[in-house]
This record gives structure tokens, C-alpha cells and sequence, in this order.
């Protein structure tokens, strides 16, 4: 009963902060860290720093309302930060706020929190030691009845030769025609498997890490600094690509955060094991996106354009050109998330690729993923199976059903 | 009706051996483009080894250059991205095409920066979405390999401070003459009215193809040069003499939209405008005619004259054949019906001036002719031409200005003009590329192709269309504006000058970005409906639901008339002392694909694309009838065409000869030789038109008022040589299986259920099966028609089964009337929008289970009345679909690409060509639901989809061809080459000069994205244009409704000016094709070879001819033959 009501307790806690969490994820995160300043100031205990919570409500709704309204305690933050104002939401309720700032207290410094794994991984460590053991044991009691059996034979013949029992001289094994036999189909399975595996997987790049022209962790920006994939991605919900964003929106935040200071807690760190400068890679930014450290300015044209250049990618993600993908059919329409074929992005210093992209594993989606039938009033016109559904004869319209397995919905 | 026999090509009517061999051997080995390789590998002494050689090599080969990493990609992204662009998400940018004066509202979509489309405008009352193929195939030139990249001065590249420098310079030195083609732009118009004020320069409009006598004409008659604005809409009798108004003349685009309104029959509303058309040549206009007679150029005049006297007196005319006779004395009765409208391409300003006459007897001003407005397109005067030549002659001019205009190729006599040209100190030229002209200027200072410029136009008064660049500049280009505002210093930009104009003129920002937006300012403002035009074709009568005002309905007011002051007598007196040739008499025209030349000439697309009537591609020709051609020998084989070498002539006239292949022409008139204008340009043009044919404009002849088209001077003669000419007629032969069904007008209103009936007659025993007409729910939905049984999937046959067919007898119907026979259908339950004929073939019809498709099913209608066959759809598809340029080799091999072709088949007799009747097919893949080529496929390359499109998967596809053997349709198109450099293999891709500039990179720019390049070995064909499919798909999917009707349009439909083809979902019982097929167009609806039982997803129109003469229709005029 009591543990019951602990759950029951807890459970409820999390929820609450679940909400709040992806509130703060989808709104906030671009530019607030709970526990660091970085484009805005750090959150954790900001109800405490402000006049009082309807002034917070306030300056959220409307920050520039509030600026102008001649508030000191605004006027004042807007000063210490740089003049850069605050995007507005209204149409966050004052629960959602709440909510959000109730997340962003309950954050715990994680280099605080203890670390108590490491039994764990010893008993692992052990677990695979005894395999090991186990495999040379079956090893040698194989070899050992081998050797029995052996010598049973030669006994038996050599009893045999005593009481003159004819006997047939005895084929060396090599010659023996079923072994041939047996070891021909064997090497032909085995090569013929290889082959067309080899075949098969022509093309794929399942795991494919390539050097990128400048260290970004996935795991800095949407691991640990919480931002949304769709902030910097934004396409997925409108187009085929799903677009690499340009420099302008990495200087969203970069303007103000200038060097890497989570170096302790998670250093950075090359699949070859070199130690990368993530302050170094925020200059490299800065050069490719045309940004003036000295003056806290974008270098400029005569005309005023901004001489910002791409850092030439390595895409990692290839589908053939003769595939057509879209991203928004799969994000916006069937609230795939992204993590379901890209792997979990999140705790990725440096980008690979999960799945294998191949037709296979698209088609195997196809077959077992339900389409969003009853959210989205596009499919009324499937009259056939919303009676199906009706009498109870169907509990699902996978992709497949509305032909999603077809040739033509991906190559044309 | 039906019985008419149609034929392709005389080879066809006379069924030749070598036809026949043709026909038989569709696939012949000859067709293999093995030709090159014949001789070096497959007859080599051991090809059997080296072929061993070869595979090994290559089997290695391939696994080596497999076994190598992946190719490393990047991406490259904005370093600012602008905030409207999203990569992958197409804009669309409204703006105008503009080409010599004729201007048309259009929308540019552009992907990730590049234009890669042009589409009709909708929303603009004047242009409707009216295409051209020229106006589809323009976005192609913006990217011609042969266009200038910067300014050049003396033969050198320059730079504009030089150039002004230059000119700046020399302005005051010698008079200064501006010469363009005609503007109506009012901002340039005002820029060049600043620089003529400024520098006391003069500026002559002209004109390559002359509308002068037109224009003189209308000035002596209603005292105002300037062409009224026709609605051909609103015209009960059309009556063309000799003007191609639906090709060529004027504003085509417009007018065919106008006249495509007015030919939108149904079996509700049997109406539709009357068109006679008397020519010399054979154009599509002509084809389109409910009544057609030929003459001589000569003879227009006295045909004119005939008419004017029939509609004034009622004289009977005595013109050189009955047909004429005939003709006229019936369109004079229709004319004085009411509501006539007479147009006229004549360069002879009497005829013209009879024409008006005509016009003002019938009170055709302001019922079919507007003079409250004009057509602003075309404003050229020869006369002034005239007079430059011999200013320039005569050393009298110091600086000459060419923008929009090439004389020394379009003059009369090039050289005349270039000799003149050579004593100008200062030529400057703005055209886009070194043509003639420009090879002649010392100043070089090219425009902008309209997709990167700023600007308007004015084809109509009061009708605005704004320009806006859909790209930057691709090059160092300046447009005509901002040079002529530099050189008369005026201090503002063009691009300030227009839009203070317009702010100016719309008063505040809103206003002009909403002008913007929409492309153009009209009176009436935007039209709102998107998809009006399918709406309207799919309408139960559209002449009720677009307001077009058809016979017997009263006109609406609101043209303006003009009153009539000519000179008739003297016009009449005139025409009758010129005396009616005797020669044969030489004809210089437009094709429709290439028009006047210009930048046409060097676009791929257009060169490839089969002329309308002619099917031949990439040459120039001189066209004859049949008994001309035979009585200069070039006829070769008798009356064979199947070959492509054809006789050559020699036309020569003032020290020019022409030597050009002859091509025989049904229907043209027997003393007539006709030749196409834009070819023979020089090599610098570009290397699609490179010394391709020879230049026509050399034979036109100057009367005093205009340069003529025709000329009776020029002689022909036959030569011993022969040149090939790439002809598609032959491909895809039918082999005169019956599918075109045409009806007169008055055999369709008396019997609009005999096509219905004829089908029933082949079809009906499916629609119930007799075993199963009291019998329960089970087997074939169709039967499940118990009246108090329980809702099957096929619900609404139960309200079909009241009265199986045999009840309704084919008399009933008729006399029940189509309302009656709709009622009788219910709403749901059968499939393809069609009744229960469709249906119970469709499932009895087969030993095959039936498919229903649960959401969507696709089905297009194509309407035989309303095709004129221009062309815009197979070149608006060959946009859409990237589908490769084979150039004119292999379209000898009838290895062309083209996804939708125009099948052109003629009727009637050869050796007269009065009674020849053309009707025009647009074929492409029919997306039968039971496809005989998906079950050939060896490697399920072609399987159908849930939504009824028969889908090509070119990845799969290894090139067996056995779906093309097995096509009834002949739709499908194998890539014998590598035509776009689409493989991983380097060095296959197929040369051939001319359209090798489609693999540059700078055109390959044009291809979308969405779509698939095709490699070597594969086969395509028409997709439906997928792509929009589902992009129409996934947007209403995004926005969370269901798809709405016109959502998705496919390009053929897009383009097409008449509203031909109508598309949409059949499932949809709101949509447009629903309707048409259950309702509107029943009696009309049939599909081509339907007895098969392919079930395609593409219906077709019947071909109703407003027109009492049935030719070769019957056995008793000797034309009714074996066929059908």
C-alpha cells in the first residue's frame, strides 16, 4: 500500500515535469540552459530573481512591453544582455509557465549526482570471461571424443587385421567423396552467401561517420543543451529535406555563447580519441559565418549583405537518386520521430548512420506502421475501411493499406 | 459518324508494301541503333570471342569500379537563407511571358532559385491560363548554352562603362534610330520616350511577321492604327480567312483559349460556335474547322469579296471551286445571323479593308470585336523599315538601336540590310546572342531573358501584366530599360522608374504588392476560382456556367463598337484588277512550334517537338499536296512516306535559292507551296539550329504597305537529291483501328445516344450476366443488386438493377433522354465515374477478381472537340517530366520520347483538297486498370497502383521491352542511349551535336528535381505526373483535409489552352471527371480500343464538327474503303 502510494506520488511528480519539460524543450531551449547563461540567462531559480510571478507571466507574454513600460528590473536585464530582446510567447498559458519554470527548478546539476555503475560493468566483464571459458571446455571435450572415436576405429581394425577379417584399405578423409561433396556445397553456401551479402549491401553505408568541416556535437546542442531537432531542422515539417540550417541560425545562440565551457563534464572527443577544442570549433564558425569577435558584428558587403559561407558538409544520409523521400510526409503527417530512423541523434558527439536506408527496411516500416487514420480528416475518403473499423473487422490502416508499399510512391 | 475512314499518311489510305513492312515490324532490327557498330564489332571476323572478351572485361569491370567506396556528398547550405525559401519546397512567382509583343500572365515555379516551369495564370480573365508549347519551352532558352555572357564591344567583351561610353559618345553624331519589335510596356515605352527626348532619337516598331496592312487597314477604316480586341468566345460563326489564329496569329494563346469556350458541347447543351476557314496551307486552325475550303494566296481577295457581296446583296459568288462557292454563300448566312466574327491574315490592305467592311455588314464591332480596347501585341510598321533602309543607305544615320528584332536575317534581302547596316558608325544590338544581326553590330549589349526582368506589359488596354524576375541574372545582362535610361541620363534605375510607375498608378504598397502577387492589373480584378476551367469543361452545359453567350442567346453588352468609314468601293475595285496568279504561288509561315525564329530556333524542345500537321521534326520543308509533289517527281515511291529521304526542290527567287525537302501535305492546296520562317540560322545562334533548313523570309515580297507572306515570282523545280527528314507519322500506327469517333453536330443533337448505344451494342451483355440477374449478393459486386438485400460494397447497383439493360431498350434511352438515364444511376458504388455499362464490363468482363480502389482512383478525359492540337501539352510534359531530347537521328528510329503525342489523322481525298478533314488525338498512357504490359514484365517493373495508375519503375526495369510489344496504345518509350549522361558511366552518352547542349550545365538547370533522369535500358512512359500526385496529396494530408478537386492538375492539363483534358479523383463524387463521366458527358464518353478489355483510366470525347457535310463517310463519294 505505501509503495503503491509512492508510485502513485511519483508518477504524478513526473508527469507534471514532463510537461513542463517539453514546453521548456519546444520553447525555451533555443536560447535558455536551466542551469547556464547562454543566449538568455540560466532559469533554474528564476522565479526567485524576479519581482514577482505575475511580472514573470508578464515579461513572457510580452517582453517588449515590458521594456517599454520603463520597468527597471526589465530595463535593466535588457541592458546586461546586450540589448537582445526576448522573443515573445503569448500563447503560452500562465500553467504552461508555471510548469516550465517548476521543470527548470527541479534540474540537478549532473556533475554533482554520483556515479555508481561501475559493479555493473565488472559483472559484466565477468560474465564474459566465463564464456570464454565455457567455449574452450566444449573445445576440448570435442577434440577429446574426436580422438576416442579415432582410436576405437584403429583398435577395431587393428583386431580385425589379427583375425584375418579382409578389411578395405581405409580413404584419408580428404578423399573421401562425401567429404568433398560436403565441403564443396559448404564453400559454395558460404561464398555464394558472402557474395550476394556483399552484393546486397552495395551502396549502404550503415554506420557511416564521416569528419565534418567542423566539430558539432549532436549531444552538446540536443542532448545536453535540450534543443528541439525542428529549431535547426526546420524543413521537416515542409519539405522534402529536412535542411541543414545556415550559419545565420547557429548565430542565434552563438552570438552569445562564444566558447565551450562543458568541457569538463563532457569532453569532446573524435572517434580516433583526439580531444577536440569545442571553443575552436565555435571560432571556425565564426569564420565561415562571416561574424566579427572584436566588433560583435557580421562582416559586410558594401551593399550591407552579410558575407556568410557554408561549411561544405558531409552528408551522411544518401538516399539514390532515384528515390524520392520527404521528410514532411513522414515528420508532419505520420509524427514519425526522428529519432526512429536517424538513431538517437542526442547522444551523438559525432553523427552516424543507424539505419541501413535500404528499401528492405523502409518497406518492413511500410507493412507495420499505422498511418494517423483517425487524427487526420484527409483519409475520410477511405470509406471501406472506417467501416471496417466500424464493425470491428480491422484495429488498424498500416501504410501499406493505402498503398504505401507501392513502386511509385518513392520512385518517379 | 464513325464510319469515317482516317489515315495518318497517304502510305496509310493506300496501305503501300513499304507501310505495311513498317507497320508489321515495329521492332525491326533496322530500328537498332546498332548501325555504327554493325561494320566494326558485330562483323568483325571473331565477334563471338570478342563479345566473350567484352563481358568478361565489363563483369570485371563492374565489380572493380563496385568494390570502391561511396562517393563522398556534400551539402551545401545558404549562408543566410532568404526567409521565404525552403530547399525542396517550390515558389511560385507570377510574372509574363513576352516574346515579339505578345505578352501572356503566367506563373514561373522555381525550385531551390531556378525557374523550371511555366504555367498559365488562372486567375487572369485575359489570358485565363492560356500556354503556348512556345510559351512552355521558353524557360529552356533561359538557359541556351549560345546566349551572350556579357556585354562586348567591337567584337571584344566589354564592359556597360565602355559600351555607354561608346554610344554616349557618338548619339549626337547622325541621326538615331530605335528599333524594336513591338513594345507594349508602358514603363519602357515612357523609359524610351525619355531617351528619344533626351537625344532626339527616333523609334520605329516592327514587326518580323508583318501585320501592317492590318494595321493600315483598320486605319483607314475607323481611323486608328491599331488592332480592336476579338472575343472569339462570344462568336456565334467564326470566319478565318487565312489566319491561324489558333497557331500562329495575333495573341494564339488567347484566342485559343476564347475558342475553346466556345466549342464545349454536350449532349444537354448541342451548341457550339460555327467556324469556317478558307487557306492556302493546311494549319491547325484549319484542321479545327467545322468547314474548310483552300485557295490561292491570291484568291483570299476575291473570296473576301465574294463573302462581302453575299452579306450585303446575297450575290452569289463565282470563286474557282464549288467549295469555295459553297462556303461562302453559307457563312455569309451564318453571318447574318448575328454574332459573326471575320478575321483575316491577308497583307494586302484592300482585303483587309473588305474584311472590316465585312465585319461592320454583319455588326460584328461590338458584338465580337471590341474597339473599346485594343490587342497591343502588334504595332510594327514595314514602312517605316523601308524608310530606315534607305536613311542608312544614304549615310543619314549616325547610331541604330536593335532590340527584339534580327533584320538582317528577318529583311527580305539580309544583305541589302547589312550593307546599308555596314554604313552606320554605331550598331548596337540588345539581343540575347550572336544572330545575324547582332554579328553585324560593333555594340553588344544583351537583355535579360524575361524571367530575370523587371516590367509589364499591355497586350490588351487596360489588361496590365507585371513582369517580375523569378532568378538573378544569369550573365552580364542589362535590360533595354536601364540602358536607354544611362544613355539619356536620366538618373533612376528602370527597376525605380516601374515601380514608382505603379506605385504611382495603384496609390499605395499593398496595392502594388497585391498587383504583384497576382501578375497583372484587369478591370474586372482577379478571377477567383483556381480551377474554373475544369469546373467549367466538366459543367453540365459549360456555355451556361462560363457565360459565354452561345446561338440564340442574346449578346451581353459591354464591347465597344466603332463606326465603320472606309473606302469599299475603291478596296473592291482594287482586289479585282490584281490578277489571280497563275504559277504556283510560294507561302512562307510560322510553325507553331518555332514561330519567327528567335531564340526557338535554337531551343531543343521546340525542334523536337512533331510540327501539328506535317509530324516532321528538326527541319524545314517545302510543303505540297499530293498531286503537286507528283507532278514534280517528288513523291519517290509513288505515294510512300515512309521513307524518310525525300526529294529535294530548288525554289529560287531574286538570286536566293532554297533547295528543301519536299513533305506532302494532304489538304493544301494544289498550287501552293508553303515554307516555314526560323531556320537556316547561323551557326552562332546555337547549335540546335546551326545551318538547320534553310531561311524562308528572303521570299517575301514588299507590295507597297507590307512585306507579304506570299509570293508568285518564285519558281520551283525538281533535283535529283534527297535529304532525310524525321517524320513521326508513321510511328505508333494503329494500323486503322477504329478510335476516334466523330459526330456532325446535327447527328449528335438528333442522336446524342449513338456512340452510347454502339457501345452498349459491344459491351451491354456484360452489364448483367443472365445467371446471375435474380441471383443473390454473391460473386461479382455488380449482381449484388437485391432489392432488400443487405449494403454491399457495391451499393448503388441496387438502384441500377431496377432496370437491367435488356429493360432499357436503346429506343427508351433515346427517348427518355439523358436526364432520365442519369437519374437512374445512384451515387456511389461503381468505380471510374462510369454507370453500369462501365461496370458490368469492368467486372464480368474478365475471369479475374475485381479491384476496387479504396481512396483515390485517378482518371483523366480528353475531349476531341476541344483539341486543336497545338502542342502546348507535349512540350508543357516534356517540362514536367525531364524527358530526354533524342535528337533527329533517332527520331527517325521512332525513338522519340515524347510521353504524350498528338496523333493527327486525316479523312477524305487525297487529290482534292477541300474535302480534307483533320482531327487531332492526343495519345499518351491510357493507365489501364487490366494492362497488358504489367502482366509481360519479367521483373514486375510496371505494376498498378492502389490509386489506378499503371506505375513505371525505372530502377527495376532491365530493358526488355515486352511491355512496349505488348502496349495497344504504343505509349511506352525505351531509352536506346544514355541521352542525359544519367548512368555511372563515363563517355556513353549519346552526341550527336545538336542537342548535345542539353547535357550542359548551365540547361541542365531546367530539369526538376522531382523527377527521375533516366538512364540507358530502361522504359518509360507517361506517370500521371506522379509528382504533382502526390504533392497535392501530401499537402491536403498536412493540412489535414481531404483532397480537394483541381488540387491536383496534372502538366498536359496544365497547359493545354481549351480545357481539353480534365483530371481528378472518380472516386470523388464532387469532382469535375465524376461528372463528366456520369453526367455531362455520357453520351460523348468512350475509350479508345475499350472492347479489349483494358479498362483505361483515360476516356475520350467523341469529335463533334459543326458541320452538316459528312466527307468520307459514306461508301457512295468512293472514299469509305476496307477500314473500319
Amino acid at each position: 500500500m505505501l509503495l503503491a502510494l509512492v508510485l502513485v506520488l511519483g508518477f504524478q511528480q513526473a508527469s507534471a515535469q514532463v510537461d513542463g519539460k517539453a514546453l521548456f524543450q519546444a520553447n525555451c531551449a533555443s536560447c535558455h540552459n536551466p542551469l547556464k547563461d547562454a543566449t538568455g540567462p540560466a532559469l533554474k531559480g528564476v522565479d526567485g530573481r524576479v519581482p514577482n510571478k505575475e511580472w514573470l507571466h508578464k515579461w513572457v507574454h510580452n517582453p517588449s512591453g515590458v521594456i517599454a513600460s520603463g520597468d527597471k528590473y526589465a530595463v535593466d536585464l535588457f541592458n546586461k544582455w546586450n540589448k537582445t530582446q526576448m522573443t515573445a510567447f503569448p500563447q503560452l498559458s500562465t500553467d504552461e509557465i508555471d510548469a516550465i519554470i517548476s521543470y527548470v527548478n527541479s534540474v540537478e546539476d549532473k556533475k554533482a549526482a554520483p556515479t555508481g555503475t561501475s559493479n555493473a560493468g565488472d559483472a559484466n566483464a565477468n560474465a564474459g570471461a566465463n564464456s570464454w571459458i565455457y567455449t574452450a571446455i566444449t573445445v576440448l571435450l570435442l577434440l577429446a571424443v574426436w580422438v576416442m572415436w579415432r582410436a576405437n576405429k584403429s583398435l577395431k581394425r587393428a583386431a580385425a587385421e589379427k583375425v584375418a577379417v579382409p578389411t578395405t584399405k581405409e580413404v584419408p578423409f580428404w578423399r573421401n567423396k562425401i567429404t568433398i561433396t560436403l565441403l564443396t556445397i559448404v564453400v559454395i553456401s558460404f561464398a555464394g552467401y558472402w557474395l550476394v551479402n556483399g552484393a546486397v549491401n552495395l551502396g549502404r553505408q550503415t554506420n557511416y561517420m564521416p569528419k565534418q568541416p567542423i566539430f558539432y556535437s549532436h549531444k552538446v546542442h540536443a542532448g545536453i543543451n535540450q534543443i528541439n531537432c525542428l529549431y535547426c531542422h526546420s524543413a521537416a515539417e515542409k519539405s522534402r529535406h529536412a535542411m541543414i540550417p545556415s550559419t545565420n541560425v547557429c548565430m542565434n545562440c552563438h552570438k552569445q555563447i562564444n566558447q565551450y565551457t562543458g568541457a569538463e563534464e563532457h569532453p569532446l572527443v573524435t572517434a580516433e580519441g583526439k580531444t577536440v577544442n569545442g571553443t575552436a570549433e565555435i571560432q571556425k564558425l565564426y569564420e565561415y559565418a562571416g561574424w566579427n569577435t572584436d566588433k560583435k558584428d557580421y562582416n559586410r558587403d558594401a551593399a550591407g549583405n552579410i558575407l556568410a559561407k557554408s561549411p561544405e558538409w558531409v552528408k551522411i544520409h544518401n538516399l539514390p537518386d532515384h528515390v524520392y523521400f520527404n521528410h514532411s510526409q513522414h515528420v508532419a503527417v505520420g509524427k514519425i520521430p526522428c529519432q526512429q530512423c536517424h538513431g538517437n541523434v542526442e547522444e551523438m558527439d559525432e553523427v552516424y548512420q543507424m539505419a541501413p536506408l535500404s528499401m528492405g527496411w523502409c518497406i518492413n516500416c511500410h507493412r507495420q506502421t499505422s498511418v494517423q487514420f483517425a487524427n487526420n480528416n484527409y483519409y475520410q475518403i477511405y470509406e471501406k475501411y472506417h467501416q471496417e473499423f466500424k464493425e470491428g473487422k480491422r484495429d488498424k490502416v498500416t501504410v501499406e493499406d493505402i498503398g504505401g508499399i507501392e513502386c511509385q510512391k518513392c520512385h518517379y | 459518324m464513325s464510319e469515317k475512314q482516317y489515315w495518318k499518311g497517304l502510305e496509310e489510305l493506300h496501305d503501300t508494301a513499304a507501310h505495311k513492312e513498317v507497320v508489321d515490324n515495329e521492332f525491326a532490327d533496322s530500328k537498332l541503333p546498332l548501325a555504327d557498330l554493325s561494320d566494326s564489332l558485330l562483323g568483325a571476323t571473331a565477334p563471338r570471342r570478342d563479345f566473350l572478351k567484352y563481358l568478361g572485361f565489363s563483369t570485371a569491370a563492374a565489380i572493380v569500379a563496385s568494390s570502391c567506396e561511396m562517393p563522398v556528398r556534400k551539402a551545401i547550405t545558404y549562408g543566410i537563407r532568404p526567409e521565404n525559401v525552403v530547399p525542396g519546397v517550390p515558389l511560385y512567382y507570377a510574372s509574363t511571358y513576352v516574346d515579339n509583343g505578345d505578352a501572356v500572365p503566367v506563373l514561373v515555379k522555381t525550385r531551390d532559385g531556378r525557374p523550371i516551369k511555366i504555367e498559365g495564370n488562372n486567375r487572369s480573365a485575359l489570358s485565363m491560363g492560356a500556354t503556348t508549347a512556345r510559351m512552355q519551352a521558353s524557360v529552356l532558352s533561359l538557359y541556351d548554352v549560345a546566349r551572350l555572357r556579357g556585354p562586348r564591344l567591337n567584337g571584344k567583351e566589354g564592359t556597360f562603362e565602355a559600351v555607354d561610353r561608346t554610344v554616349s559618345g557618338n548619339l549626337g553624331k547622325g541621326g538615331t534610330v530605335l528599333v524594336t519589335s513591338t513594345i507594349s510596356s508602358p514603363t519602357l515605352l515612357d523609359a524610351i520616350g525619355r531617351f528619344t527626348a533626351k537625344t532626339g532619337a527616333r523609334h520605329i516598331q516592327w514587326d518580323p511577321v508583318s501585320y501592317s496592312a492590318m494595321l493600315a487597314a483598320n486605319e483607314a477604316s475607323y481611323g486608328r492604327r491599331a488592332i480592336p480586341f476579338y472575343h472569339f468566345d462570344r462568336a456565334a460563326t467564326i470566319v478565318s480567312l487565312g489566319a491561324d489564329f489558333l497557331g500562329t496569329w495575333l495573341s494564339p494563346a488567347i484566342q485559343a483559349k476564347q475558342y475553346g469556350m466556345g466549342r464545349k458541347v454536350s449532349a444537354k447543351n448541342p451548341r457550339m460556335s460555327r467556324h469556317y476557314q478558307v487557306e492556302s496551307l493546311h494549319t491547325i486552325t484549319g484542321a479545327a474547322a467545322d468547314r474548310r475550303a483552300t485557295c490561292r494566296p491570291s484568291e483570299m481577295g476575291a473570296v473576301a469579296v465574294a463573302l462581302y457581296n453575299a452579306v450585303t446583296s446575297g450575290a452569289a459568288s463565282n470563286l474557282s471551286s464549288p467549295a469555295l462557292n459553297k462556303l461562302v454563300s453559307q457563312a455569309a448566312a451564318d453571318l447574318k445571323a448575328g454574332r459573326g466574327l471575320v478575321v483575316c491574315a491577308s497583307d494586302d490592305v484592300n482585303v483587309q479593308n473588305v474584311v472590316n467592311a465585312i465585319n461592320n455588314a454583319v455588326g460584328a464591332n461590338g458584338t465580337t470585336i471590341d474597339w473599346g480596347t485594343s490587342n497591343n501585341t502588334k504595332k510594327g510598321n514595314d514602312a517605316d523599315m523601308v524608310a530606315l533602309l534607305a536613311q542608312m543607305k544614304a549615310g543619314q544615320v549616325g547610331t541604330v538601336i536593335f532590340h527584339g528584332v534580327n533584320p538582317i536575317y528577318e529583311w527580305p534581302n539580309g544583305k541589302e540590310f547589312a550593307d546599308a547596316l555596314a554604313k552606320v558608325p554605331v550598331r548596337v544590338s540588345t539581343a540575347d546572342r550572336l544572330d545575324e544581326t547582332a554579328q553585324a553590330c560593333n555594340v553588344l549589349i544583351p537583355d535579360h531573358h524575361w524571367l530575370e526582368s523587371w516590367g509589364d506589359a499591355e497586350p490588351r488596354s487596360g489588361y496590365y501584366s507585371l513582369i517580375q524576375p523569378s532568378i538573378a541574372p544569369l550573365f552580364k545582362t542589362r535590360s533595354l530599360g536601364d540602358t536607354l535610361l544611362t544613355w539619356a541620363a536620366a538618373g533612376t534605375s528602370y527597376e525605380d522608374l516601374w515601380k514608382s510607375y505603379w506605385m504611382g498608378r495603384l496609390g499605395s504598397q499593398s496595392n502594388f504588392d497585391t498587383a504583384l502577387q497576382d501578375g497583372f492589373i484587369e478591370p474586372g480584378g482577379a478571377r477567383n476560382q483556381q480551377s474554373h476551367a475544369t469546373t467549367a469543361a466538366a459543367g453540365m452545359a459549360a456555355a451556361d456556367t462560363t457565360g459565354v453567350p452561345m446561338v440564340h442567346t442574346p449578346a451581353p453588352a459591354g464591347l465597344t463598337s466603332a463606326p465603320y468609314s472606309g473606302n469599299i468601293g475603291s478596296a473592291i475595285t482594287a482586289i479585282g484588277a490584281a490578277p489571280v496568279s497563275k504559277n504556283p504561288e510560294f507561302v512562307v509561315y510560322e510553325k507553331v512550334s518555332i514561330g519567327h525564329g528567335g531564340a526557338c530556333s535554337n531551343n531543343p524542345w521546340l525542334q523536337e517537338m512533331p510540327d501539328p500537321i506535317t509530324k516532321a521534326t528538326w527541319d524545314n520543308y517545302a510543303t505540297l499536296s499530293p498531286q503537286r509533289a507528283k507532278s514534280l517527281n517528288a513523291e519517290l515511291t509513288g505515294i510512300n512516306q515512309v521513307d524518310p529521304a525525300k526529294r529535294v526542290v530548288s525554289i529560287k527567287y531574286n538570286g536566293v535559292e532554297l533547295r528543301l525537302p519536299v513533305v506532302v501535305v494532304p489538304g493544301q492546296h494544289n498550287d501552293v507551296v508553303g515554307i516555314a520562317l526560323g531556320f537556316g540560322r547561323d551557326p552562332k545562334v546555337g547549335r540546335a539550329s546551326a545551318d538547320l533548313g534553310k531561311n524562308a523570309y528572303p521570299l517575301r515580297v514588299w507590295n507597297g504597305q507590307a512585306l507579304s507572306r506570299a509570293n508568285a515570282a518564285a519558281t520551283i523545280e525538281t533535283t535529283s537529291d534527297k535529304y532525310d527528314v524525321a517524320i513521326t507519322q508513321t510511328h505508333h500506327s494503329y494500323e486503322a483501328r477504329p478510335i476516334i469517333r466523330e459526330y456532325t453536330l446535327g447527328e449528335f443533337a438528333k442522336d446524342p445516344m449513338h456512340l452510347y448505344k454502339e457501345r452498349e451494342k459491344e459491351l451491354g451483355h456484360y452489364a448483367a450476366l443472365p445467371w446471375e440477374e435474380h441471383g443473390g449478393a454473391e460473386g461479382h459486386g455488380n449482381a449484388g443488386g437485391h432489392p432488400s438485400g443487405p449494403a454491399t460494397e457495391h451499393a448503388g447497383a441496387t438502384g441500377a438493377e431496377a432496370h437491367s439493360v435488356q429493360g432499357v431498350s436503346g429506343a427508351v434511352m433515346a427517348a427518355a433522354g439523358a436526364e432520365n438515364l442519369n437519374a437512374s444511376f445512384g451515387p456511389n458504388g461503381t468505380q471510374q465515374g462510369g454507370g453500369e455499362l462501365e461496370q458490368g464490363f469492368r467486372e464480368n468482363g474478365t475471369l479475374y477478381p475485381n479491384y476496387v480502389s479504396p481512396g483515390i482512383h485517378w482518371g483523366m478525359s480528353i475531349d476531341l472537340t476541344a483539341c486543336i492540337g497545338c502542342g502546348a501539352c507535349v512540350i508543357g510534359c516534356q517540362a514536367e517530366n525531364n524527358i530526354s531530347v533524342v535528337g533527329k537521328e533517332h527520331v527517325k528510329l521512332a525513338h522519340e520520347m515524347h510521353w504524350m503525342r498528338i496523333d493527327r489523322y486525316f479523312s477524305g481525298s487525297p487529290e482534292n483538297p477541300d474535302t480534307i478533314q483533320t482531327v487531332f488525338q492526343p495519345m499518351l498512357c491510357q493507365h489501364c486498370d487490366n494492362a497488358p504490359c504489367e502482366n509481360v514484365c519479367p521483373v514486375a517493373a510496371t505494376p498498378h497502383s492502389n490509386e489506378g495508375i499503371n506505375m513505371m519503375t525505372y530502377n527495376r526495369c532491365i530493358g526488355t521491352k515486352y511491355c512496349a510489344n505488348n502496349c495497344p496504345y504504343k505509349v511506352r518509350h525505351f531509352n536506346w542511349m544514355d541521352w542525359n549522361e544519367a548512368d555511372c558511366f563515363e563517355d556513353n552518352t549519346y552526341e550527336d551535336y545538336r542537342r548535345d547542349d542539353m547535357n550542359d550545365n548551365l540547361t541542365r538547370m531546367v530539369l526538376n528535381p522531382d523527377v527521375t533522369v533516366r538512364s540507358r535500358g530502361v522504359m518509360e512512359k507517361c506517370s500521371f505526373c506522379v509528382q504533382r500526385l502526390q504533392e497535392a496529396k501530401l499537402e491536403a494530408k498536412r493540412e489535414g483535409h481531404p483532397m480537394e478537386d483541381g488540387a491536383a492538375r496534372t502538366a498536359c492539363q496544365q497547359a493545354c489552352p481549351t480545357d481539353a483534358i480534365v483530371f481528378g479523383n472518380v472516386n470523388d463524387p464532387k469532382s469535375a471527371i465524376y461528372n463528366l463521366r456520369r453526367n455531362g458527358q455520357r453520351e460523348r464518353m468512350y475509350y479508345v480500343l475499350e472492347s479489349l478489355h483494358t479498362l483505361p483510366n483515360i476516356n475520350y470525347l467523341s469529335k463533334i464538327r459543326n458541320t452538316d457535310v459528312k466527307i468520307a463517310g459514306t461508301a457512295e463519294d468512293g472514299l469509305y474503303q476496307r477500314h473500319i
